[in-house]
């Protein structure tokens, strides 16, 4: 039996019932063991993950594959995983939920997103994301004392649920079509259909389709995801915003890009729409928000627009930006969150732009870092922010959606307001009242770690879109 | 022959709209939740029925994951409603109003 696929999800899985063990062993009160063993286990995998990248190649009856693709989006989950598991303690002590297993629902969530990424049945990606879920449902409610983390977690469950219910539909249809789960033999199907499939499967794929953009949260599947991420714990808002969009771009690759797919149908000119809609809604409502959290929550929104020119555009250098803006993506927000969780010194969630006057004075790295996180996400050369966006906006180019690319760029413009006036407040703004921050090593560290993580993809974005496109070569 | 596949697809689409109806006007965050499984459930009928049209196991053995996952899905969401309600005393949603949609 051929494991090297499912290495990566079998360390995870094997990893996380280690941190519940070790958590339990560990006594009352130690809560050190669960993070760094957990840490270890993400470490070990992502080893793994190197070691036999792109060596996979399909398995179980061609269920799941371990192509470089999965290897790719692997590398992402892991990555952002290792720097909330670094970022976490402190804020679950600050918050009085510190449990250990906030470690292994975190592992449980990455193996169901690597399963996300390595599936090649309907099946299988199913099970990937509602492990993933059903692990985030419970991440977002963590801080249980909180009445907001509360509510975000009903809002997050029932409507999840109910995209679920739309998601598992769209599968019965494409299977009740096809005769199969399975995406290559769905593909010959169609491939070898005289008659024209239509219909359910038409239905079917855009029902699909709609569950997997509800949870990258496209416009107007959007709505949950500002409360979400807004009373969810912090770094569990940063791994949300990041991994989980990852994810399910990575599953929406899978299935919608192989050619036989499309079924004739425009699904570019629906995506279009969607694409303009979920740029311009999330960079206006982020203009007028007063908390750093939920302008963050609508930045991201505004990114998944972009992300989704790139996945328009339906070409190599579409595919290769996308994974490579998804990598990137990650350090940024990851980051401009840490430094959100590290600044709002009330500890009351309100995260208000106003504690960030003269961080410049007070902080000057981390004003640094944040300045870094606010340029990169605006998309300023030569971070990694603007190749990300440079790549997939040249993609749609090549494809022929030059009106897209106009929209893309000029609401590039308008996001430089509000990225850039956090950027004011630290450096100009007087403060009433000037406190020491909290200082905290890991989490300083993991700021730090995603700053030069950005600096070096932007200077060195040649490479990282060299390897994302050998990763891409196994799905157009 | 009584009743096909279309008849079973049919049954399968009014529950579905059944449920969905339940999620958007239902206010009882039970009740919402239980329209959800409904859904899910019609979903169940249309892979069974699909799976006996094609003489193919594997919409049946997807009727069994996900049954499993609904189960999952209905513990979490069970204790989440839990947590809710003390803060709350009320599991209706229109009190879930600390932010706005």
């Amino acid at each position: 039996m051929n494991l090297t696929p499912i290495l990566t999800p079998l360390i995870l899985g094997a990893g996380a019932i280690v941190v519940l063990l070790a958590d339990l062993l560990a006594g009352k009160g130690n809560k050190t063991v669960a993070q760094v063993v957990a840490l270890a286990v993400i470490v070990f995998a992502g080893i793994a993950t190197v070691a036999v990248w792109g060596r996979g190649g399909p398995a179980f009856y061609g269920q799941v594959s371990g192509d470089g693709f999965a290897s790719f989006f692997n590398l992402i989950f892991l990555l952002v995983a290792f720097l909330v598991v670094l970022t976490s303690p402190s804020y679950l002590k600050r918050s009085g939920s510190n449990y250990g297993e906030y470690y292994v629902l975190l592992l449980l969530a990455v193996l169901g997103m690597t399963f996300m990424a390595s599936g090649t049945d309907l099946l299988i990606i199913f099970l990937g994301l509602e492990t993933m879920s059903i692990s985030l449902y419970v991440l977002v409610g963590f801080h249980k004392q909180r009445p907001r983390s509360n509510e975000a977690a009903l809002k997050y469950l029932l409507l999840g649920a109910f995209f679920t219910g739309f998601l598992l539909y769209g599968i019965a249809l494409v299977y009740g079509s096809t005769g199969s789960t399975n995406l290559e033999a769905i593909a010959d199907y169609v491939k070898a259909a005289s008659t024209p499939l239509g219909g359910y499967m038409g239905i079917g794929l855009a029902l699909l389709l709609i569950g997997l953009i509800f949870k990258i949260a496209i416009v107007p599947f959007h709505f949950w995801s500002p409360d979400v991420y807004d009373g969810a714990p912090t770094p569990v808002t940063a791994f949300m915003s990041t991994a989980v969009k990852a994810a399910a771009f990575a599953a929406a690759m899978r299935i919608f890009y192989h050619p036989a797919m499309t079924l004739g149908i425009p699904w570019d000119k629906a995506l279009w729409v969607l694409a303009v809609l979920t740029i311009t809604v999330g960079n206006l409502a982020a203009l007028s928000q007063s908390s750093i959290k939920r302008m963050l929550a609508y930045s991201s929104i505004t990114h998944a627009g972009y992300l989704l020119v790139g996945f328009i555009a339906r070409n190599e250098l579409g595919a290769s930006g996308m994974l490579y803006y998804l990598f990137s993506y990650g350090f940024m927000n990851v980051g401009a969150f840490t430094i959100a969780y590290l600044v709002n010194r009330r500890g009351d969630g309100s995260y208000s732009l106003s504690d960030y006057a003269q961080l410049g004075a007070r902080n000057p790295v981390l004003a640094l870092l944040m300045s870094i996180f606010m340029l990169s996400l605006t998309g300023i050369p030569p971070l990694a922010g603007f190749f990300g966006k440079f790549y997939v906006f040249s993609a749609a180019v090549q494809a022929g959606y030059v009106w897209l690319v106009i929209i893309g760029v000029l609401n590039s413009v308008i996001s430089v307001f509000y990225y850039l006036r956090v950027m004011v407040i630290m450096y100009m703004r007087e403060a009433e009242d000037l406190k020491d921050l909290e200082r905290v090593p890991s989490v300083g560290f993991a700021a730090l770690v995603c700053g030069l993580a950005i600096v070096l993809l932007g200077l060195f974005s040649g490479s990282l879109l060299e390897v994302a496109r050998n990763s891409i070569l196994t799905i157009l | 022959m009584f009743p096909s596949l279309n008849h079973y697809l049919i049954l399968s689409a009014a529950l579905f709209c059944i449920g969905a109806a339940g999620v958007l006007t239902r206010k009882n965050a039970i009740i919402i939740f239980a329209s959800i499984e409904l859904m899910l459930n019609a979903v169940n009928l249309a892979f069974a029925a699909f799976a006996r049209h094609w003489g193919d196991v594997s919409g049946q053995i997807f009727v069994i994951f996900s049954l499993a996952v609904a189960a999952a899905e209905v513990a979490v969401g069970l204790a989440i409603i839990v947590a809710l309600f003390r803060h709350k005393e009320s599991v209706n949603i229109d009190d879930v109003n600390l932010m706005k949609w």
